[in-house]
């Protein structure tokens, strides 16, 4: 299998042209994950760009996204693959029908064949003729029995269905997991995955994102709004802002059509900002309250 | 490299980070895939391979920082290794800065005056490489450091420190910056923007500090005997009564996402736990679309057991931050019981359920109760026979058999009265009576430690030191 990316660096500038903007920790653990062909297990806040990290390296990879939602009570039937049991039943009746007299376990064969098997998101990622990137997000919202599931799929890249046999990626996708960490993932899983923490940026990194991501934003307003938001994490906040969220302000901020913040047009759209109002109180206090 | 390796994890195991073997040779096959130049990607490969926790990655750093500490290039190799060389060593900074205004008639020696200059000016203009010259200047100069002593460098940095005056520092550039412009009266925003921008860079140069200490330490005894002398316990496993105020503060932090997670799980536990009994009515009714045979048995839900909690906390001195943590805790589970009241003491007792009651964040509740709390009855040395027996006169009668109690405390009495009896009675009436002591076993029942006497009342006596401990007793509890 031939190497997606030559170095780090070149997925940095890669992701960078797509506009995403990778620190080194994210270009290092990218470029790891395509030469050692290992998933990449993506832990970090909401709203930090975890599953757009995974959306961008499909689109700079000129591969097809596969996303598997997970939720509690998802099963092998909706993660791996099922039968086509209603077709089965048709394939059965019809052979009743014509009474062309075939033997049960002709039968049985003919209707457990790939015809009748009906691919969800795990197995279509490994069956992929074109090159894909599976993303696996929230997998801390499933239980414990249902990661097991997709061990097999991470570390093998393959399913085993017991009528058909073995199914091995004919090309080792690029695996993606997410996690907002609402619980401690299995040691089975960690051991099979590359680790990716994917934090608040740096007040640089903000303002480019901010810069790239917000189109007619100037480049004072765009550092300020970087400054604030990086100044409002360090306070002891319920839920800090997140990167979606400062984008948001930054397009609030564009479509008042302001030039700079003034306190007055903070204090107006912090809500946007903050999702609580002990939050918001907090910040119009620390903020706008001039220390004399 | 595949020794140094070998090595580093030994030595992120010894910090209590599980490393397993396959692991190990993914980071083995990592390294040869990389460019080894770049100690950044280096640091990032072994993180991405080596740790699958978020809160492993400060200790990751630290052995990191250690084993593969910056080798100095020729140039300022040499002043490292010669401090008595000081003219090469002022030379150098002179060529970046001194040059326009000290002239080149003090090439000797830096004055004090002149370094805490450079310093200034390297912070204002946030320029890094100044930054580097001035910490190594500042270390060599301050710190006097002897060659094999067997420390961790924190003393060190408090001598770097102390002669640096980093407050007074931060101070002046915050005041320059905001009167930068003369006329122009800034707006609250700017004002604390500049003045964490500041605060932030002087961070910046502590940590420089920080890591020039280490690296020099590393190079007079090795990376594995520093690292010995550096290792700090997980966040989880730290003894909270012996904590630090940085690990306190490294505790609060990780509280919160503690507390989210033993949630999760013990809502998850509640929906799949058991079975109700048989739902008769139920069952019979859909027995009717099989004509009246019960093929399919329904069941009730089952009734969720909400204890109710009241938590006795003793907050005297090395004992409070423990129960701060529990109160925290405790009550950013409230929804898992069906009441919870708190009281604390040291010799008397106060109740301050309304302080969490009040409060939407019990971080913030549980700051309120340590200075708000009515505790002090005559000399402020715990005394639980007086603050227990006042419990029992004010509160015993609302305990009843849904009651669990937990009593927090070491049971250091100071040689006061015990009055156990009052535990006794309220294990009469309460469903349990448990004790958790922050103290290590091996301390109980000495001193003036008299947690056999209560013990003999309680349920159980647990011995809860660190939020592992805590974690697992909580989630017992529900």
């Amino acid at each position: 299998m031939s190497a997606r990316f030559e170095s780090p660096a070149s997925v940095a500038e890669r992701l960078r042209a797509a506009e995403y903007l990778p620190d080194s920790s994210i270009a290092s653990t990218v470029f790891l994950a395509d030469q050692l062909a290992k998933p990449v297990l993506v832990e970090g806040p909401a709203g930090t760009g975890k599953t757009q990290l995974a959306k961008s390296v499909a689109e700079i990879t000129g591969a097809r996204l596969i996303r598997l939602q997970c939720y509690e009570g998802l099963d092998e039937s909706k993660a791996l693959y099922e039968w086509n049991y209603r077709k089965q039943l048709l394939r059965i009746q019809a052979s009743q029908v014509s009474g062309d007299g075939q033997k049960w376990s002709e039968l049985e064969g003919d209707i457990f064949a790939e015809d009748f098997l009906l691919t969800r998101p795990l197995l279509e990622a490994i069956r992929a003729e074109d090159p894909v990137v599976l993303l696996i997000d929230e997998i801390d919202r499933v239980e414990l029995e249902t990661e097991a599931l997709m061990l097999e799929v991470l570390s093998e890249y393959q399913v085993s269905i017991p009528e058909l046999g073995t199914v091995t990626a004919k090309q080792t996708p690029m695996v993606f997991l997410t996690s907002n960490n609402t619980r401690e993932l299995s040691e089975a899983l960690k051991r099979r995955c590359l680790f990716l923490h994917v934090g608040y940026p740096t007040i640089e990194r903000e303002r480019e994102i901010v810069e790239t991501r917000v189109p007619g934003i100037t480049t004072e307003l765009a550092d300020q709004v970087a400054r604030i938001v990086g100044s409002l994490r360090e306070l002891d906040l319920r839920k800090a802002p997140s990167v979606s969220e400062t984008l948001d302000w930054a397009r609030t901020l564009v479509v008042l059509g302001q030039e700079s913040v003034t306190e007055q047009q903070a204090s107006e759209t912090l809500h946007v900002l903050l999702k609580y109002q002990s939050d918001i109180d907090k910040a119009r206090h620390e903020f706008l309250v001039a220390k004399s | 490299m595949l020794d140094v390796i070998a090595a580093f994890i030994a030595e992120l195991r010894k910090a209590g980070i599980p490393i397993s073997m396959t692991e190990h040779v993914d980071a083995a096959k990592a390294v040869g895939v990389i460019a080894l130049e770049e100690r950044e990607t280096l640091r990032e490969t072994l993180a991405a391979t080596l740790i699958k926790s978020q809160e492993h990655r400060p200790a990751f750093d630290l052995a990191f920082d250690i084993y593969f500490a910056p080798r100095r290039g020729k140039t300022n190799g040499d002043q490292e290794h010669s401090p008595e060389e000081q003219g090469g060593d002022g030379d150098s900074i002179e060529d970046q800065l001194l040059g326009p205004e000290g002239g080149f008639g003090q090439r000797r020696e830096m004055s004090a005056e002149e370094l805490m200059q450079l310093m200034e000016d390297a912070v204002r203009r946030n320029d890094t490489t100044l930054r580097t010259r001035v910490v190594n200047e500042a270390v060599t100069r301050f710190a006097g450091m002897t060659p094999g002593r067997p420390v961790g460098g924190t003393y060190y940095l408090y001598r770097v420190l102390r002669n640096l005056d980093l407050e007074g520092l931060q101070q002046r550039l915050v005041d320059e910056a905001s009167t930068s412009r003369p006329g122009v009266q800034l707006g609250a925003i700017e004002q604390r923007l500049l003045a964490d921008d500041v605060a932030r860079r002087i961070r910046g140069l502590r940590l420089a500090i920080e890591a020039e200490i280490r690296r020099r330490l590393v190079e007079d005894r090795g990376a594995e005997a520093l690292a010995r002398s550096v290792r700090k316990p997980l966040p989880e496993d730290i003894d909270v009564m012996h904590a630090t105020r940085e690990e306190i503060h490294t505790l609060e932090r990780s509280l919160v996402p503690l507390s989210r997670k033993l949630a999760v799980r013990l809502m998850r536990k509640r929906r799949h736990g058991r079975r109700g009994p048989l739902d008769f009515r139920a069952t019979m009714r859909h027995s009717l679309s099989t004509g009246g045979v019960p093929i399919d048995p329904k069941y009730k839900n089952p009734r969720p057991s909400k204890p109710e909690i009241f938590i006795i906390a003793d907050v005297s001195g090395s004992v409070a931050s423990f129960a701060r943590f529990t109160l925290h805790l405790v009550y950013a589970l409230a929804s898992s019981f069906s009441k919870v009241r708190s009281f604390v003491f040291v010799d008397g007792i106060d109740e301050v359920t309304h302080h969490f009651d009040e409060a939407n964040d019990p971080a913030e509740a549980a700051n309120r109760v340590n200075t708000e709390a009515k505790v002090v009855w005559v000399d402020g040395h715990s005394d639980y026979g007086h603050a227990l027996s006042d419990f029992h006169a004010r509160y015993a009668e609302d305990v009843n058999s849904r009651t669990t109690v937990m009593i927090l405390g070491d049971a250091r009495n100071n040689y006061h009265q015990s009055s156990a009896w009052v535990v006794a009675d309220l294990q009469k009436r309460a469903r349990h009576v448990l004790w958790l002591n922050p103290e290590p076993q091996t301390y109980w029942n000495s001193g003036d430690s008299i947690i056999a006497e209560y013990g003999a009342h309680c349920d159980s006596i647990t011995e809860v030191r660190t939020l592992r401990q805590l974690e697992a007793f909580i989630a017992e509890l529900v």
